[in-house]
């Protein structure tokens, strides 16, 4: 990697500053993606901003109809959370899903969101349970907070601090994973809740996590896997790569939205 | 020290004592080992599949701090090129084309990771800093990755003077009488295929350390290599012009090479050539990325097969014609690759009458392709055992029967082929009863219902194989174009108290070596294990060995150490005649005791040795002090394990998604040293084969951009990847060596993939389909499936 200068401070507030005086500093938190980036020469931030000293970001805690998950919290604790699992069981079995023992040991639920990957788990899960993104400095909804590939709603600089999550009735996960990286190859996080019912696609759509309004409006009509099973997602709006065409992913993403709701009960 | 306690011998699963350190990370591989004064190398590679370098520009890169030195080829002029180790000549009997495979590119690079410049630099950062730094004028050329595209009319030229990027058009077999079989068949069945590219990804990326001593003028090379012998004499005879009584070659611990790290790569006579230079050790040490781009890939081949029948389902001729990719050069052994480790293995288990085969190899704008666990034999098995479920199916025959009619009798043994060559023993026969008796072969309908019920296709399949390893005769394969001898040497050295260290001239880099060898003298000269070291893998301490490749090591090496042991004992029991005041032929010798025959008057090893270097009371007229001996020996053919795999299947015809329920491997290694070891080797090798069927594959674009570079996109097997393998043996011996071992190392990469394949297809037999291209990966399947639903709709 190329040298960088390092940080490391112990408040929001300090971090948000070394971030706004230098638009080429980066934060990291758990390194899950940065990290490799910057072995691999991909990027050359002037400085690195380690969160991982500001104490009060990490865990999780339930307030009223919703769980609040602290940016820092780890996908390890969030797979393990008796919070967690009491409230929100499928999003803690995502949490366990993702990657490998050292991903979820040292990988956020702050940094995903903030990073957005088109392939990470948590979008489409609080894309579905209609989760609040809480910042620095305000609070923004999962569906103005995702904006396409690794694009969100974060000014530059602007830290995730929080994740509010309302807990719903009933919430559900099935993803099949890409063979060779084991990233989603297509997700789909179904949730019936505060929010209504909710639809949630990762890995599969061709410009990040989206929400998936025929399958929506089916399972509100009738919440079984066979309301949805004949609901054919356009390939025009699906990646294709080497794993697979658009064609093979829209058919993932009816076959995994069955196995949600199978998984949701 | 009489019989070992417990028994150590030939037959016991002893634990392998190399394990202690491997477990305990404390293992002392290549990158390890740091050198007082050492620099470090960064290699700077094409980005480009093809393209003119029209100038190279290195001044801001030697500026750049803790700069050494930057060299290109411009600087290397004095020195050689890579050399080829096997020539093949073309049908018409003139040589293979060869062009010169530069060490750094010279004027053009024909492949994504060709090494244009080297940086030396004191630290592996700061070389790579420099790297950055220097500017390369690449005019980009089209490229070309496939062997298909290469051959076409008007494809780009890899190698000026290269016509049609033929690098040899060779045969074997006889054309006419084939010709003939076919003009008489019943029914002929064609079958055509692609054998998938693989990046081998040993754990232990490649790595060098090139040291010279100023003062004694001595080069030192530490490398991770199969066979630092030959990487001795390859570079210091063709590369650098070193003599090899001033070139030593260490290859340490070595975390796996699967083939890829038995060759000559540029990195190692770059570290050794350039240490010279900067009068400091340099090392290298590969990342991942640049191991996808540099290591000698595995298979791709393309083939064609016909097979001709008679009205019984006899198998009266076979055809082959295959398309071979080279890479953009020449690896040290590619050449024999898929001629005489391919094309001679086309009889299979089979007593085909005839054969013809025809190889074509071509130079393309991608890595070079050379051995790959198996080497050869995969090819030929896969091609042969998909086309005989091919062929059962279209004559109606049961698959297990096709196959039973035409094995080769276990009678008949041995069987001269009609390619070349002469399997000297073998029971297709029993490998696959055992087989069909562990997979439960006659239940397996019930199997298929119940996952029916369950929405799953299930698929049984089945493949019966024979190898040739134990490589190789040298008179043999220099008579086939092996510019080097395939020998081995062992020197059994009894220490004067009884205990023993053997050299060897194999190299382990995981299979277990130091345990088995260490069994071949615990049960012949009766030491103790933890009495026995077993050394290997230095050119300073072990005489010129041949290294391990194609199963050899045991099955030569083995033999070569049980001929030294003779020699041992011969020796011994001259002393312990002596010593008993005995004629010699009356001197017996067991496990460790030398006795007089029909009394009970002995000595023990140990007796021996203390007298032989202690001659106080010694016929030093006759016999010279010592225990001490070499033994070189030449196999007299190759081995053929042999054997039967099956494979269960279950697909989700959801996702397509393949995965494997269980494997069963019923393999003739002959004499079996170490069951625990051998069960371990079979399973690995069945592991890369599942690999290879279902995940694997090195995807170049049409230009040669290498699309699947690391494992986001190139898929290894994971542990959930794989399901338990079942592994049992059925001996018979190899009847040319003296320990009867046939060897065990490549049979499960070579039986296995035919055999889960056969399981795919078998799984998707309503569906219309009579072949699935490897690696049959989910999207590839839901195609299938989906295609299938489609054309019903």
């Amino acid at each position: 990697m190329y040298d960088f200068e390092y940080h490391k401070p112990s408040s929001v507030a300090d971090a948000v500053k070394i971030l706004a005086a230098d638009p080429d500093a980066r934060a990291i938190s758990g390194g899950m993606t940065l990290l490799p980036a910057l072995k691999l020469r991909l990027n050359k931030p002037t400085s690195v901003v380690d969160l991982s000293g500001i104490a009060d970001l990490r865990g999780v805690k339930r307030e009223g109809g919703k769980l609040v998950v602290g940016a820092l919290t780890r996908h390890y604790e969030v797979a393990t959370s008796a919070e967690v699992k009491a409230s929100i069981p499928a999003l803690a079995a995502m949490a366990a899903s993702i990657g490998d023992t050292q991903v979820r040991n040292r990988g956020t639920m702050g940094g995903s969101v903030a990073n957005n990957d088109p392939s990470a788990d948590y979008p489409a899960a609080l894309l579905a349970l209609g989760a609040t993104i809480q910042t620095d400095r305000r609070t923004i909804s999962a569906d103005d907070f995702f904006q396409g590939m690794f694009a969100t709603a974060l000014e530059a600089g602007e830290l995730v601090t929080a994740i509010h999550i309302p807990v719903p009735e009933k919430a559900g996960y099935a993803k099949m994973k890409n063979p060779a990286s084991r990233y989603s190859m297509a997700g789909v996080f179904v949730a019936k809740g505060p929010a209504g019912v909710r639809v949630a696609v990762n890995g599969a759509g061709n410009n990040g996590v989206f929400r998936e309004a025929a399958m929506e409006a089916a399972l509100s009509a009738n919440w079984s896997a066979d309301a949805v099973a004949g609901i054919k997602v356009d390939p025009s709006g699906m990646n294709g790569d080497i794993h697979g065409s658009a064609e093979y992913r829209a058919h993932l993403v009816t076959v995994m939205a069955k196995r949600a709701v199978v998984d949701a009960g | 020290m009489n019989a070992v306690q417990p028994f150590e011998g030939i037959g016991a699963s002893v634990r392998r004592k190399e394990d202690f350190r491997f477990l305990q990370g404390r293992g002392m591989y290549t990158d390890d080992i740091n050198r007082p004064g050492q620099t470090h190398a960064f290699i700077l590679r094409s980005p480009h599949a093809h393209a003119t370098i029209q100038g190279i520009d290195t001044a801001a890169a030697k500026a750049m701090p803790g700069v050494l030195a930057v060299f290109t080829s411009a600087d290397m002029t004095a020195i050689g090129g890579i050399p080829c180790g096997w020539q093949i000549h073309n049908k018409d009997g003139t040589p293979m084309a060869e062009p010169k495979h530069p060490v750094l590119a010279e004027g053009k690079v024909r492949h994504v990771g060709d090494p244009v410049a080297v940086v030396v630099a004191e630290t592996r950062a700061q070389a790579r800093d420099a790297a950055e730094a220097i500017v390369v004028d690449y005019a980009p050329l089209q490229g070309v990755s496939s062997t298909e595209a290469a051959i076409a009319p008007g494809a780009p030229a890899v190698h000026d003077g290269v016509a049609g990027n033929l690098c040899y058009d060779w045969h074997i077999g006889d054309k006419a009488t084939t010709d003939a079989a076919f003009a008489k068949a019943a029914k002929v069945v064609k079958f055509s295929t692609t054998n998938n590219r693989l990046v081998p990804n040993a754990m232990e990326p490649r790595a060098a350390i090139g040291e010279f001593d100023a003062m004694s003028g001595d080069y030192t090379l530490y490398t991770t290599s199969q066979n630092p012998h030959v990487i001795r004499l390859l570079m210091g005879a063709f590369v650098l012009s070193i003599p090899e009584s001033k070139l030593r070659v260490v290859a340490p611990d070595v975390g796996g090479g699967f083939g890829s790290k038995i060759y000559h790569y540029a990195e190692e006579a770059i570290v050794t050539w350039a240490s010279a230079k900067v009068k400091r050790p340099i090392k290298w040490t590969a990342d991942r990325t640049e191991s996808f781009m540099s290591d000698a890939h595995g298979r791709d081949h393309v083939s064609t097969a016909e097979l001709a029948l008679d009205t019984d389902g006899k198998i009266l001729g076979l055809k082959v014609h295959t398309l071979a990719n080279m890479g953009a050069y020449l690896s040290t052994f590619a050449p024999c690759v898929p001629t005489y480790l391919y094309a001679t293995l086309l009889s299979g288990v089979y007593a085909t009458p005839v054969i013809y085969a025809e190889v074509k190899a071509v130079f393309t704008n991608t890595v070079p392709v050379d051995a790959y666990r198996g080497a050869g034999r995969p090819e030929a098995t896969y091609l042969l055992e998909r086309l005989m479920d091919v062929a059962a199916r279209e004559i109606g025959m049961d698959r297990v029967e096709f196959r039973k009619k035409n094995f080769i009798p276990t009678a008949a043994f041995p069987y001269q082929t009609p390619v070349a060559l002469q399997y000297d023993s073998g029971d297709y026969f029993s490998t696959l009863a055992g087989a069909l008796e562990t997979s439960g072969w006659a239940t397996f309908e019930e199997r298929r219902s119940e996952a029916k019920a369950r929405g799953k296709l299930r698929g049984i399949g089945i493949s019966t194989y024979v190898e040739a390893c134990g490589i190789a005769p040298s008179a043999v394969v220099g008579s086939l174009g092996a510019r080097a001898g395939l020998y081995e040497v062992g020197t059994i050295r009894v220490h004067p108290t009884g205990s023993v260290t053997v050299l060897t001239g194999t190299h382990s880099h995981g299979q277990g070596h130091e345990t088995t060898l260490a069994q071949l003298v615990a049960d012949k000269l009766g030491v103790p294990m933890a009495n026995i070291d077993i050394v290997h893998g230095d050119t300073a301490k072990v005489p010129f060995g041949m290294g391990t490749y194609g199963s050899r090591s045991l099955a030569v090496g083995g033999s070569a150490m049980d001929k030294a042991m003779d020699k041992i004992i011969a020796k011994g029991k001259r002393i312990a005649a002596h010593l008993m005041e005995a004629s010699v032929d009356d001197v017996e010798f067991e496990r460790g005791t030398f006795r007089v025959a029909g009394t009970d008057k002995t000595k023990s090893l140990t007796d021996i040795s203390l007298a032989a270097y202690v001659p106080h009371n010694y016929p030093i007229d006759e016999i010279e002090p010592g225990l001490d001996e070499t033994a070189f020996y030449d196999p007299k053919n190759f081995t053929y394990p042999g054997g039967c795999h099956i494979c269960e299947v279950e697909i989700d015809p959801d996702t397509g998604k393949v995965s494997v329920m269980g494997f069963t491997a019923v393999d003739d290694v002959g004499r079996v040293i170490n069951p625990m070891i051998v069960e371990g080797q079979v399973q690995g090798g069945v592991a890369q084969g599942i690999g290879q069927a279902l995940l694997e594959a090195a995807i170049y674009d049409a230009d040669g951009q290498l699309i699947s570079g690391s494992m986001m996109d190139y898929t290894m097997p994971r542990a959930d990847d794989l399901a338990p393998v079942s592994v049992a043996t059925h001996t018979t011996l190899c009847t040319h060596n003296p320990l009867g071992v046939k060897g065990c190392g490549e049979v499960g990469a070579i039986g296995s993939p035919p055999a889960v394949m056969n399981a795919v297809v078998d799984a998707l037999r309503d569906f219309g389909v009579n072949h699935v291209e490897m690696p049959a990966t989910p999207a590839k399947i839901w195609n299938i499936i989906n295609g299938h639903r489609m054309a019903a709709e």
